[in-house]
């Protein structure tokens, strides 16, 4: 138990759980932003591992760091367009789909890693985004421009969606199509957006763990966090303020596990403890199940004058 | 760009579908081999020749095809109810694990029963293992409505490091010498070879005459219509009289219970012991196999040849001439997009002006 204490006292702690945060706090919006329009993007796995793939390769190839990210961010958003025209555009089942493009981006990229370094075998390396030692806030300080960006982005997605008309023409094409439609609005359109702009933030959510978490790309270094994220939105009702809330709790355990696995202070395989966050996420789904206040239209595909 | 139904499509049409959207796939992938640096003929060809091009090339494919059937199958009946069960994955292993919980020699001997009972109950601890894994989120899908996409994607993560549990410690093998894999079977429980000097096995009878027996249940059982029913339109189905709850909990059974199987026959025919990395995603290329086979049971058959020809031909491909193999993930899953695409313009067709 003082052990446990002696964990939460320790700044370092909340250091982890920020960094472990902010890929999830990432995914988690643009997660949210695509199911707000009534769109599920299961593409989210695939995007993050082209996003840390491509934003990576252009850091590698000499672009900026900031340059890096802006490439994850067009690498998302390009994979978002091809589920935009499957799933909006031809109306297809948005769960094939979005395993189809997820699928699609993660072989393209290992592809794409195998063809740029044939034979490596240790990862090259790039220099990752710093802390920001300047800033003079505990915790936050300590962390990367990345995650200071992805704690400014969940107010600024709150604000859009509920303070102005363009938030509103999403909310709407998500509840009510067939009104929105009514209204003036091309839920076409409206729809293709919020999918470009959901997945190229799920973009840099991978680019951060290639830019900022870590210095090189590995295969599997996503393992499963765009499925976390998927789960998240549900637990946090489709509100952007919640999606934070989810994500911090989420990293806040994951990273409990892993002092609990190094302290070596409870005797269990490892095995269980990176059980937890995926158990954790199954859990959040059911706790919420009940009164999960799903978008109206999520996941039911519209076909303008079809009912 | 509007879409409008078509009055009719055309059983031509939805045949050359999948054919026309793998060329199309070809098409796109060549591509990415003169990225590579390699001349796109000679690699075909070589991946052709790696696939099917020798009696040793087709064995090799029709045995990598036993598992892909398995999970097609297990795709393909869920779908058809549109339970998204992406859990293929997880079910195979835990199938695997129940199948050498059963027939392994733990301890050096294992269960001294007669060999058959033994054999009928590994593959029958192997089907419920993988049933009972799906059950949970078809369950929570038709009591809560909880997204079975989600709870099966992260079940797979939980079976894999479960498996590696396992491995490390109450099904490990001591003579392994560290390495991670369980005891091995009981050699008498191992699936038979169907040709000789080859490694293709009986599972392969197996797993077409689960196509067949699925194909005839869709056809010509209530239960298949209950599927087809729901798999149209479940409001309509309750609407009507069909027990949906029931009817999902049972596709679940079947779904995850063939899928569980897919691992005890890998086991049985071709590993004799449980690892890690027993299976590169057939779980998840199940899926893609029940797409481009339109769901259909037979179809699955076909679709497993192929992508195993594909997924053969890239390794043998790769050692020759250099381009990566994911080339041939990066083919199946192109394949996928493209067939639904495909599959879409047999239903509607397309108006550019508004």
């Amino acid at each position: 138990m003082t052990e446990l204490l002696d964990t939460l006292a320790n700044p370092a702690f909340w250091v982890a759980v920020l960094r472990i945060a902010t890929p999830l706090i990432l995914g988690t919006l643009g997660v949210l932003l695509c199911e707000r329009a009534g769109v599920l993007n299961l593409g989210i796995e695939g995007i993050m591992v082209a996003g840390a793939f491509t934003g990576w390769l252009a850091v590698f190839a000499g672009a900026s760091l900031w340059g890096g990210v802006a490439v994850a961010a067009l690498t998302g958003a390009v994979l978002g367009s091809l589920h935009a025209f499957l799933t909006v555009g031809l109306a297809l089942s948005q769960h094939v789909s979005g395993l189809g493009i997820t699928l699609l981006a993660t072989s393209l990229s290992y592809y794409g890693y195998r063809v740029s370094f044939p034979k490596v075998t240790t990862p090259p390396t790039i220099t990752p985004f710093g802390p920001m030692d300047g800033l003079g806030i505990p915790v936050l300080s300590q962390q990367t421009a990345l995650t200071l960006l992805a704690l400014v982005l969940v107010p600024v997605l709150g604000y859009v969606l509920y303070r102005t008309p363009l938030g509103l023409a999403v909310r709407m094409v998500g509840e009510n199509p067939q009104a929105a439609e009514g209204q003036g609005i091309s839920v076409a359109k409206v729809r293709t957006g919020a999918i470009v702009a959901g997945s190229a933030l799920m973009g840099v959510a991978g680019a951060f763990l290639t830019l900022s978490a870590f210095n090189a790309f590995f295969f599997n270094m996503v393992n499963g966090r765009g499925w976390v994220c998927v789960a998240l939105v549900v637990f946090a009702s489709w509100r952007p303020g919640k999606a934070l809330l989810g994500a911090l709790l989420f990293a806040f355990f994951d990273a409990l596990q892993l002092r609990l696995q190094q302290s070596g202070g409870v005797d269990l395989p490892y095995q269980l403890y990176l059980m937890l966050p995926y158990v954790l996420s199954i859990v959040a789904l059911v706790l919420v199940a009940r009164k999960a206040s799903y978008p109206q239209a999520l996941m039911k595909p519209y076909r303008k004058g079809e009912r | 760009m509007r879409l409008e139904k078509r009055n009719q499509s055309s059983a031509f049409a939805l045949a050359l579908a999948p054919v026309g959207a793998v060329g199309f796939t070809l098409l796109i992938a060549s591509l990415l081999v003169l990225w590579a640096g390699a001349p796109v003929g000679q690699t075909y060809a070589l991946l052709v020749k790696g696939g099917f091009g020798s009696v040793f090339a087709l064995s090799e494919t029709l045995t990598r095809a036993i598992p892909l059937m398995l999970t097609g199958l297990a795709a393909a009946v869920a779908f058809r109810a549109r339970l998204f069960n992406i859990g293929a994955e997880g079910q195979l292993y835990v199938g695997a694990m129940a199948a050498v919980l059963v027939g392994g020699l733990h301890g050096g001997t294992g269960f001294d029963w007669p060999v058959p009972v033994l054999f009928v109950l590994m593959m029958a601890a192997a089907a419920l293992a993988g049933a009972l894994l799906l059950l949970g989120p078809a369950l929570m899908k038709a009591r809560l409505g909880v997204d079975e996409v989600v709870t099966t994607l992260l079940l797979n993560f939980i079976v894999l490091l479960l498996v590696s549990w396992m491995l490390d410690g109450p099904m490990k093998d001591p003579t392994a010498m560290g390495w991670p894999q369980s005891v091995v079977l009981n050699p008498e429980l191992e699936l038979s070879k169907l040709i000789e000097q080859t490694r293709v096995h009986t599972g392969l009878l197996w797993g077409c005459a689960l196509a067949v027996l699925l194909w005839l249940m869709m056809k010509y059982t209530v239960l298949g219509f209950d599927i087809r029913a729901i798999g149209a339109n479940a409001r309509a189905a309750a609407f009507a009289g069909v027990p949906v709850t029931r009817t999902v909990v049972l596709v679940a059974m079947l779904s995850g219970g063939l899928a569980g199987l897919a691992g005890a026959i890998e086991v049985a025919g071709r590993t004799s012991y449980l690892t890690l990395d027993m299976s590169p995603g057939y779980g998840y290329s199940g899926i893609v196999i029940a797409m481009l086979a339109g769901l259909h049971p037979l179809g699955v058959v076909l679709g497993s040849v192929f992508v195993a020809g594909v997924l053969v031909g890239a390794d043998s491909m790769s050692r020759a001439i250099g381009v990566p193999t994911y080339i041939a993930d990066v083919i199946v899953a192109a394949s996928l997009i493209s067939v639904l695409v495909a599959t879409l313009l047999t239903q509607y067709r397309v108006r550019w002006q508004a």
